[in-house]
């Protein structure tokens, strides 16, 4: 599904240059439930950012499902986050002024979807997520589990080939993120492609496979048997 | 480009962003009010002096005759010279084009005029509709001549304010009244009052009339004119004064007059000394166009102002639907929409907020610079318009900085 050979990534801040990423080669396959750790700074968000298309290597090549990622312009590139990635973000990043339903249906407003399936596929997912009787909410009305489960909701409304999670537990106490935890193994149980940065053991135990990053590089990436997080809910 | 959803994403933004919609709003109407106000005012002022200035029309042409004073092609001097109504038609054909109002005078003086028990001495004149404008005088009550009572040389009269105190005490009794003047009697058919107080003592009936009875043949005592209006001073004065030169050696010619001859045809050009109500309207004019360049120019930098700050405040948002699939030009499409259907609606209301007060406020206000505060509608309506594609020119550049702004720059927690 994801295969990254050897990338490169830097930051230029003001004269310096700040090698980031330092030569990763990393590859997902189709249905895996990936975690990747490391320390502050150590690049994690940065490589989830490029596997997101939201930024782009230096150096290296990034093959999505069979696609080559490399110089797209923003057309294209806000067409394929659309098609093929989910995303998660620690601060939920749902848009205030809009209703759960309409959050979660938004990805499909830029897939030119009509307004009536929409709403129909909208409240399929926030079912999914247990929230369907929280639809006419806005985000201020909710709690910080809630939201999260919006924002994977909408993450799913896409159907997309991979979720990416960026820290989706970081902003939550340790019960509401085994609730969420839950609910993305629910979604890997599925098929779905996961990818999950963290910093916090315990998520990454909930995972199938730890990778962990340090200062720019893989130092470790092993297969693990995950903790059913059903187990603590 | 219709698109319902579209049109239902701004709403929604629109709605549920009341605050920002608002304050946008507040800012383009007030513009746009204060805007209207401001040329209305400047009418105003440009009517008032007007009024103020023009005892008779600022443009007025007139021409009389009298004795010639010198020996022409075998003709004694001292002979009088009687302009006629083929001289003032002949001159109404030739400069059709060029006149604005016109008129013969037909002067009848020593005739004694009585209503009841009381009567005076007043100028009779023998004259035409258009002489109302000539002489700037105001209707106080009843109508002027008009050219059905030319037409049949009815025997009709309006007097002045005096005139009518003197005769009637209360002058608004006056119309529908028969006057007796010189042993004929006239239907008084209106009141007026002309800001020449001196002129005030005058009745003017038909000119047909007054020739009629008092003329062996059609002449006139004299012709006024006015041409068409100019802005430029230096125009209006060699116009006027080619027509008056023109006209004159006319007549002359007509009338057998030595082109040196200064008293036989005698001409008045009002126009030589109006320079400085031209200058003073001008002057107006270019001082009301600056300020309302000016508070365009201010409007226009408020909105570009809250299109940055609307941008701004948007950028995370923005950062989201980048993320979650929209392109670049959705996302100016999306903030140029919304700028231009809240700049429109809020405009349109400031527009009519501001005719409305004009038109209230403008009814009371009696000062003698300030008369009819009015704007012509399709100037307002064109700087509304102006201002929304100043609007969107404004909201353009920050669209699209906005629509470049990188999805994980906007997301970056702060
Ligand atoms: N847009 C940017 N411009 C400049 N420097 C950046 C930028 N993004 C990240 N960095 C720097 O790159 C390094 C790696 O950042 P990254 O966000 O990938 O770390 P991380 O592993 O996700 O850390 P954390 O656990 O704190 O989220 C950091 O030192 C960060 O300051
Ligand atoms: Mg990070």
């Amino acid at each position: 599904m994801i295969r990254i050979t050897d990338i490169y990534k830097s930051y230029q801040i003001g004269k310096n240059t700040l090698p980031v990423l330092k030569g990763i080669d990393f590859n997902v396959d189709k249905g895996e439930m990936v975690s990747i750790m490391g320390s502050s700074g150590s690049g994690k968000s940065t490589l989830l950012n490029i596997i997101g298309i939201l930024d782009e290597a230096d150096r290296g090549t990034y093959n999505l499902d069979g696609i080559e990622v490399k110089n797209l312009n923003e057309k294209i590139a806000a067409k394929y986050r659309n098609q093929f990635l989910g995303f998660i973000f620690q601060s939920f990043n749902l848009i205030n002024y809009k209703t759960a339903l309409d959050n979660v249906a938004l990805p499909l407003y830029y897939q030119g979807v009509s307004r009536k399936k929409r709403e129909e596929k909208a409240l399929f997912y926030l079912d999914k997520v247990g929230l369907s009787n929280w639809a006419k909410h806005v985000p201020s009305e909710l709690s910080g589990g809630q939201k999260q489960r919006v924002a994977i909701a909408r993450a799913l409304a896409s159907d997309p080939k991979v979720l990416l999670a960026d820290e989706p537990t970081g902003a939550l106490d340790t019960k509401t993120s085994y609730g969420v935890m839950e609910l993305l193994q629910q979604i890997n149980d599925e098929g779905k492609t996961v990818i999950i940065v963290t910093h916090e053991p315990d998520i990454a135990a909930m995972t199938k496979r730890n990778v962990e990053l340090k200062d720019g590089l893989i130092i470790s990436d092993k297969i693990i048997e995950p903790v059913r997080a059903t187990l603590y809910v | 480009m219709f698109n319902i959803d579209r049109w239902q994403e701004i709403f929604e933004a629109i709605s549920k962003n009341k605050l920002r919609t608002f304050l946008t709003g507040i800012s383009v109407g007030s513009g746009i009010f204060i805007l209207i106000i401001l040329l209305g005012v400047a009418n105003g002022f440009k009517n008032g002096t007007k009024e103020q200035f023009a005892r008779d029309a600022a443009t007025l042409i007139e021409f009389w005759s009298n004795k010639t004073s010198k020996e022409y092609k075998g003709l004694n001097s001292g002979r009088r010279i009687k302009m006629t109504e083929e001289d003032y038609n002949l001159i109404k054909q030739t400069y059709k084009e060029d006149i604005e109002y016109e008129s013969v005078d037909f002067w009848k003086n020593g005739l004694a005029t009585s209503y009841q028990s009381k009567s005076g001495n007043y100028q009779v004149i023998g004259a035409m509709p258009d002489k109302q404008f000539l002489e700037s005088a105001e209707l106080l009550s009843g109508r002027f001549v008009n050219q059905k009572d030319v037409d049949k040389t009815l025997k009709v009269a309006v007097i002045g304010i005096e005139v009518a105190k003197e005769l009637f005490t209360n002058y608004k009794t006056a119309v529908g009244k028969y006057i007796t003047t010189g042993n004929v009697n006239y239907k008084v058919i209106g009141v007026f009052l002309d800001p020449n107080e001196r002129e005030n003592t005058r009745l003017y009936v038909p000119y047909s009339t007054l020739t009629q009875l008092y003329a062996s043949v059609n002449w006139g005592s004299g012709f006024v004119f006015t041409l068409e209006p100019e802005e430029n001073y230096d125009i209006a004065l060699a116009k006027s004064e080619a027509f008056a030169n023109q006209v004159k050696s006319k007549l002359q010619q007509i009338h057998k007059v030595h082109p040196d001859d200064v008293t036989a045809i005698r001409h008045f050009n009002a126009v030589e000394g109006s320079k400085e109500i031209y200058q003073l309207i001008l002057g107006m004019k270019l001082f009301f166009w600056a300020v309302g360049i000016l508070t365009l120019i201010a409007g226009v930098v408020g909105v570009g102002n809250i299109m940055l700050i609307i941008v701004k405040e948007r950028t995370k948002e923005i950062g989201i639907r980048k993320a979650l699939g929209a392109q670049p030009k959705t996302i100016i499409a999306m903030i140029l929409h919304e700028a231009i259907f809240i700049t429109s609606i809020s405009g349109v209301i400031g527009l009519l907020f501001g005719f409305t007060v004009l038109e209230f406020i403008g009814g009371q206000i009696k000062t003698e610079f300030i008369l009819n505060p009015k704007v012509d509608f399709s100037i307002a309506i064109s700087t509304v318009i102006l201002l929304v594609i100043a609007g969107v020119v404004a909201g353009y550049f920050p669209a699209k900085y906005a629509a470049k702004i990188k999805p994980i720059i906007a997301l970056r927690d702060e």
